[in-house]
C-alpha cells in the first residue's frame, strides 16, 4: 500500500459498488435466472406430516399429464454415494446429514418427498400440486419446552464450535453478591428468508458435463458436495454463484434444491431448473428457539460478582447443530466467576442452520437485557454499570485483545445520542400520549480469518482482473476488492474487475462469518503484490530504469506509476513497462493464511455499542423505534458506503429481531404455520427511522495484515437488547421473550 | 399412528392442462409474442418466456413486492396478475426504464444512496418508486416511507431506499416549479 495520498488510494474511500449498475438495472443474473437450451423445470412436492413414513406415491396419475417428464422419489430416485461422510460438506454440524429422496423415512415437516419435472415450469407446477402421496404419520415432538431437563452438551460440535469454559465459583459468589438478578430469556424460532428463492440451473452439457449455477454463499463447498454424492469429478461439475440475492447464512450448507436439480439433469440427461417456494424456504434451516438463563450478581462498588449463563436449542434428531450462545457472556465484562453452560436438544425439526451472527445474536439479546437488569438492581446507568465492569483482557482466553476500543464505541454512540440527559427512573420521558425510553447494549464478534487464495493477471493494456471463488450476497466483496486490487497496483478502479463465485477460480472459503474482507481481501493484496513484484522486475530491466536496484519495499504502485517511495519524481509507467516487458500479460496466484502466532497471542475481537429510542402507545401498546446509533470498533473500514450499509440493515434486522420475527409452530402438527412473507413478519419502510452508524477509529496491526474485523453480523449485536431495554425504561415493564408483541406489554 | 393422504382430484377429474397459445404482451415498448399456456402469470412470462429477468420472484403470492412491475403506468405485483390479462397493455419493467450507461434518475439515485445490498429486491424497489412518483400522493418522507412500504428489503437498506426516492421526488418536484 503506497503512503502519500494519490488518486488510486482507493481503500478508505466510499466509491459506489462497483456491480451496481447491474443490480439496479436488472442486469445482474441471479441463479434460477440463467438462460440454458432445452430447459425443463423441478418443483418440489414437500411433506405434510412431521414424521412417519410415505406408504406410497400416485406418481402414475401425474405422469399421464402431458408435458410431465418424471416424479422423482425414494420409489425411483438410484440410491447415491453410500457413506454420511459423502453428504457431509464443509460446515456441516455432526451427525448424519438429511439425504434427499433417500428413504421413506420423513423427519421434519415439509421434507421434500418428490420432484416433479415438466417441461414448462406451469406444468410442473400443477402436477406437484395434485400429487397424491399416502403417509402413515408417527408422534413427533416440535416444542423445546418439552426437553427443558432433557438438553446435553454436545458431542460431536460443529466446526467452529467451542464448549463453554467456567472460571471460579459463579454460585457462591452469586449467594454473596449485594445485588442479584435471575431471569429467563426466549426467542422462538427464526428464518433467514433472503428475498431470493431458493434456485438452481443446472446446465447439462452434451459431453455429460454440469455447469451449476446454484444459490449459495459457498460455490467450492457445493461442488465438493455434488461431486461425492453423485461420484463426479471436479471437472465435471463446476458450480458458479456470480450474486446471491441475500443468504445470512442460509447458503453456507448446499441445499436440497442443489441435490434434486443436478440429480434430475443426471437421470434425465437434460438441463433442469428447480427453484423452491417462499413456503419451502422455511425448510432450510433456521435459527434455533432458544431458552437461556442468566444470573448476575454485584459488589457494593457495582463491579461483578459472579455470573450464570446457560443456554439450551433445539437441534434435528439426525445433527447437531450447536452455537456458541454463552460462550461471550465470559468475555464481554470483567468477571472473576463464570458458569457458562449449552445444551442441545434434539427434536422432530430440520436441522437450524447459522443465522446472521449465529450464537452471539441470542446470547448477546439475553447478556445484554441481563446487564441492563443487573444495573437497575444496583441502581447503575447502564452505560456506566459497563464501564465499571469493562474488560481489558479476554479472561476466557486469557488473552490481551489485538485491539479493543469498545471505551471510544460507548463514548461517541452515548454523546450522538445524548444519553447524558437520560434519567435513569423508567417512565420518565412523554411526547404526547407516547411513552419515550432510552436503551443501550453492546455486543462483541470474532474477528476471523480463513485460508484464501486469489489470481491477478494484468495485461498489455493495463487492465487488472483479479479472481477469486468466494462470494457476495451484497456486502461489498465485488467493490471492496476491487478498491483492495485498484490501490495495490496504483490502477484506476475502471481498470481493474474483480470476479468471483466459480469453482474454477483460486480457493475461498464459505462467504460467512464476517471473514470474506480479512480473508479473501488479503489473497487479493497478496496476489497484486506479488504482480507488482514481476512488475518491478520487468521495470529495472528497462534502459536507464530509475528503479534500478530497488526492491519491491522501496517503491509504490501509484496513479499508473511504479515509483521510489524517497524520491517520487523518479518513476516509470507502468503501462510502459507492460508494453517493453513484450509480454501480453502478468499474473500471480497467491495464497493468504492467517497469522497463527498472532491468533496465539491476541484475543482478536470487533465491538460495538447501541443507542436506541423507542416510543410506546400506552393504551394502544404499539412500538416504534425512533432513533438507533450503532457505534462499532472493527479495525479498518474498507469502504464506509458498503459498510454503513451492512450496519444499517443489521439495526433492521435487530428491529425485526426485537419487536417483529418469529416463525410460529402448531405443535399439534409439528408445522411452521406462518412460512410466508405475510404472515413472518419483518420490517418494511415504514418501521424504519432514524439509524445512525459511527465507525470508531481502530488500529490492529495483528488481526491480518489489512487491519479489518468484518462488520456483517457485529452490527446486529446489541440491538435486540438495546430496543427490549428502552421499551424497559419507556414502559417500566420487562418483557423476557422476544419479540416485543403488542400483548405483551398491555 | 394415523394415515394422511394428500388430496388429490378424483380420476375423472384429472385434466390435462390448457395447452399454451400465442399471447402478445406490449413490453417497454416492443410487442412480444410469446408462446404461453393461460394460467402463466406475467411474472413468469417476463421471466421464463421473454428472457427478462429483471423482474424478481420472491413470494409469488403478492406479499414482498419484488415482482413489481408498472402496466399502463401503475405499479402490480406482476406475480398476481396473467400474462394473457394484460394484452393490449403497456408493461414497463426494469429493463425498460434505463440501461447501463444510461440510468434512469431512480437508477442512478439507488447507486448513489447505496440503496440495495444483494440486488434482489431493488428493480421491485424502483418500480415500485416510479409508480409512487406517477401517482403523485407522496411527497414527505413519511408519506414515501408509507407508500414504498409494499416492497420488502431483507437486506434491511430501507434508509438508503428512502433518500434515494426522496431525491427524485424533490428534483421532479423543484422542476415543476
Amino acid at each position: 500500500m503506497s503512503t502519500s495520498s494519490s488518486n488510486t488510494n482507493y481503500v478508505g474511500k466510499a466509491p459506489n459498488r462497483v456491480e451496481g449498475p447491474a443490480k439496479v438495472t436488472g442486469a445482474a443474473k441471479y441463479s434460477g435466472e440463467f438462460e440454458v437450451p432445452d430447459l425443463v423445470y423441478g418443483v418440489v412436492v414437500s411433506s405434510p406430516i412431521a414424521k412417519g413414513k410415505i406408504l406410497k406415491i400416485h406418481a402414475d396419475k401425474v405422469l399421464s399429464l402431458p408435458g410431465v417428464l418424471q416424479v422423482f422419489s425414494h420409489e425411483n430416485v438410484p440410491h447415491q454415494a453410500w457413506f454420511d461422510r459423502n453428504y457431509k460438506d464443509d460446515v456441516a454440524p455432526g451427525g448424519s446429514p438429511f439425504r434427499p429422496l433417500h428413504d421413506d423415512e420423513v423427519k421434519f415437516s415439509q421434507q421434500p418427498v418428490a420432484l416433479v419435472v415438466a417441461d414448462t415450469f406451469e406444468v410442473a407446477r400443477y402436477a406437484a400440486s395434485i400429487l397424491e402421496i399416502e403417509y402413515k404419520e408417527e408422534k413427533h415432538e416440535t416444542d423445546i419446552e418439552s426437553q427443558r431437563d432433557k438438553g446435553h452438551a454436545p458431542s460431536k460440535g460443529k466446526s467452529g464450535y467451542k464448549p463453554p469454559s467456567s472460571r471460579g465459583n459463579a454460585a457462591k459468589a452469586i449467594e454473596k453478591a449485594e445485588h442479584r438478578i435471575r431471569h429467563e430469556y426466549i426467542h422462538g424460532t427464526q428464518h433467514h428468508n433472503p428475498m431470493e428463492l431458493y434456485a438452481s440451473t443446472v446446465h447439462y452439457h452434451p459431453d455429460g458435463k454440469l455447469t451449476i449455477y446454484d444459490k449459495t454463499q459457498g460455490v467450492l463447498n457445493c461442488q465438493q458436495y455434488v461431486t461425492k454424492v453423485f461420484g463426479l469429478s471436479k471437472d465435471e461439475a463446476r458450480v458458479i454463484n456470480l450474486y446471491n440475492g441475500g443468504a445470512f447464512g442460509s447458503g453456507l450448507r448446499p441445499q436440497y434444491e442443489l441435490f434434486l436439480s443436478v440429480m434430475a439433469a443426471l437421470e434425465l440427461r437434460r438441463s433442469v431448473r428447480v427453484t423452491l417456494t417462499r413456503q419451502q424456504m422455511f425448510s432450510i434451516g433456521h435459527r434455533p428457539h432458544t431458552l437461556q438463563t442468566l444470573e448476575m450478581g454485584t459488589n457494593p462498588d457495582g463491579t461483578l460478582a459472579g455470573l450464570k449463563h446457560y443456554a439450551l436449542h433445539e437441534t434435528s434428531r439426525f445433527e447437531e447443530y450447536t452455537e456458541n450462545v454463552v460462550n461471550w457472556s465470559g468475555m464481554l465484562y470483567q468477571c472473576d466467576n463464570v458458569q457458562l453452560g449449552n445444551q442441545v436438544a434434539a427434536l422432530d425439526v430440520y436441522t437450524p442452520q447459522d443465522m446472521r451472527a449465529p450464537g452471539a445474536a441470542t446470547g448477546s439479546f439475553a447478556l445484554e437485557v441481563a446487564m441492563d437488569e443487573m444495573a437497575y438492581a444496583a441502581g447503575l446507568d447502564p452505560v456506566d454499570f459497563r464501564l465499571r465492569n469493562y474488560a481489558e483482557t479476554d479472561q476466557s482466553e486469557k488473552l490481551p485483545f489485538s485491539s479493543k476500543r469498545l471505551r471510544e464505541c460507548y463514548r461517541q454512540g452515548a454523546e450522538k445520542f445524548g444519553w447524558d440527559r437520560r434519567p435513569l427512573k423508567p417512565r420518565s420521558m412523554r411526547e404526547g400520549n407516547k411513552l419515550v425510553g432510552w436503551g443501550m447494549a453492546g455486543g462483541v464478534w470474532d474477528a476471523q480469518m480463513q485460508k484464501a487464495a486469489a489470481k491477478a493477471s494484468i495485461t498489455a493494456d493495463g487492465k487488472l482482473t483479479v479472481t477469486s471463488a468466494a462470494g457476495e450476497n451484497g456486502t461489498g466483496t465485488y467493490t471492496i476488492m476491487t478498491q483492495i486490487a485498484a490501490e495495490t497496483l496504483g490502477l484506476p478502479l475502471e481498470a481493474v474487475t474483480f470476479k468471483l463465485g466459480d469453482t474454477d477460480m483460486p480457493e475461498a472459503p464459505v462467504q460467512g462469518g464476517s471473514w470474506t474482507a480479512a480473508s479473501v481481501g488479503t489473497a487479493v493484496q497478496k496476489a497484486c503484490l506479488a504482480v507488482a513484484d514481476k512488475l518491478l522486475k520487468q521495470a529495472k530491466k528497462m534502459d536507464d530504469s530509475p528503479l534500478k536496484g530497488a526492491d519491491l519495499e522501496d517503491v509504490e504502485f501509484v496513479n499508473g506509476l511504479i515509483r521510489l517511495r524517497k524520491a517520487p519524481e523518479q518513476s516509470v509507467v507502468l503501462r510502459d513497462v507492460l508494453q517493453v516487458s513484450g509480454e501480453r500479460q502478468i499474473e500471480a496466484d497467491s495464497t493468504a493464511i492467517p497469522n497463527l502466532l498472532n491468533m496465539a497471542r491476541y484475543s482478536m475481537h470487533s465491538h460495538n455499542a447501541v443507542f436506541a429510542e423507542v416510543q410506546v402507545d400506552e393504551e394502544l401498546g404499539t412500538i416504534h423505534v425512533t432513533r438507533v446509533v450503532n457505534a462499532l470498533a472493527i479495525g479498518r473500514v474498507l469502504n464506509p458506503k458498503t459498510a454503513r450499509s451492512q450496519v444499517l440493515g443489521s439495526v433492521v434486522w435487530g428491529i425485526s429481531m426485537a419487536l417483529m420475527e418469529e416463525t410460529v409452530t402448531d405443535h399439534r402438527f409439528g408445522r411452521y404455520m406462518n412460512h410466508n412473507l405475510s404472515e413472518y413478519h419483518v420490517p418494511t419502510n415504514a418501521d424504519i427511522r432514524d439509524i445512525d452508524v459511527i465507525f470508531v477509529e481502530e488500529e490492529d496491526p495483528y488481526v491480518n495484515p489489512l487491519g479489518v474485523k468484518g462488520v456483517g453480523e457485529l452490527g446486529l449485536l446489541g440491538v435486540a437488547a438495546a430496543i427490549n431495554n428502552a421499551v424497559f425504561h419507556a414502559t417500566g415493564k420487562r418483557v423476557r421473550d422476544l419479540p416485543i408483541y403488542i400483548d405483551k406489554l398491555l | 399412528m394415523s394415515t394422511v393422504s394428500t388430496s388429490s382430484a378424483a380420476d375423472d377429474q384429472l385434466r390435462p392442462p390448457v395447452p399454451p397459445s400465442s399471447v402478445t404482451l406490449r413490453i417497454n415498448g416492443e410487442d412480444r409474442t410469446l408462446h404461453i399456456a393461460p394460467w402463466t402469470t406475467l411474472l413468469d412470462a417476463l421471466r421464463e418466456y421473454a428472457g427478462l429477468t429483471g423482474t424478481k420472484k420472491g413470494c409469488d403470492h403478492g406479499q414482498c413486492g419484488s415482482c413489481t412491475v408498472l402496466v399502463d403506468g401503475k405499479r402490480i405485483n406482476s406475480c398476481l396478475t396473467l400474462a394473457a390479462l394484460q394484452e393490449g397493455s403497456d408493461i414497463t419493467t426494469i429493463e425498460g426504464l434505463g440501461q447501463e450507461g444510461q440510468l434512469h434518475p431512480l437508477q442512478q439515485a439507488f447507486l448513489d444512496h447505496d440503496a440495495f445490498q444483494c440486488g434482489y429486491c431493488t428493480p421491485g424497489q424502483i418500480c415500485s418508486a416510479q409508480g409512487l412518483i406517477n401517482e403523485g400522493k407522496a411527497r414527505t418522507e413519511d408519506e414515501i416511507r408509507e407508500l414504498m412500504s409494499g416492497n420488502i428489503c431483507r437486506c434491511g437498506a430501507y434508509v438508503g431506499i428512502l433518500n434515494a426516492v426522496k431525491e427524485v421526488v424533490d428534483a421532479q418536484q423543484a422542476s415543476r416549479r
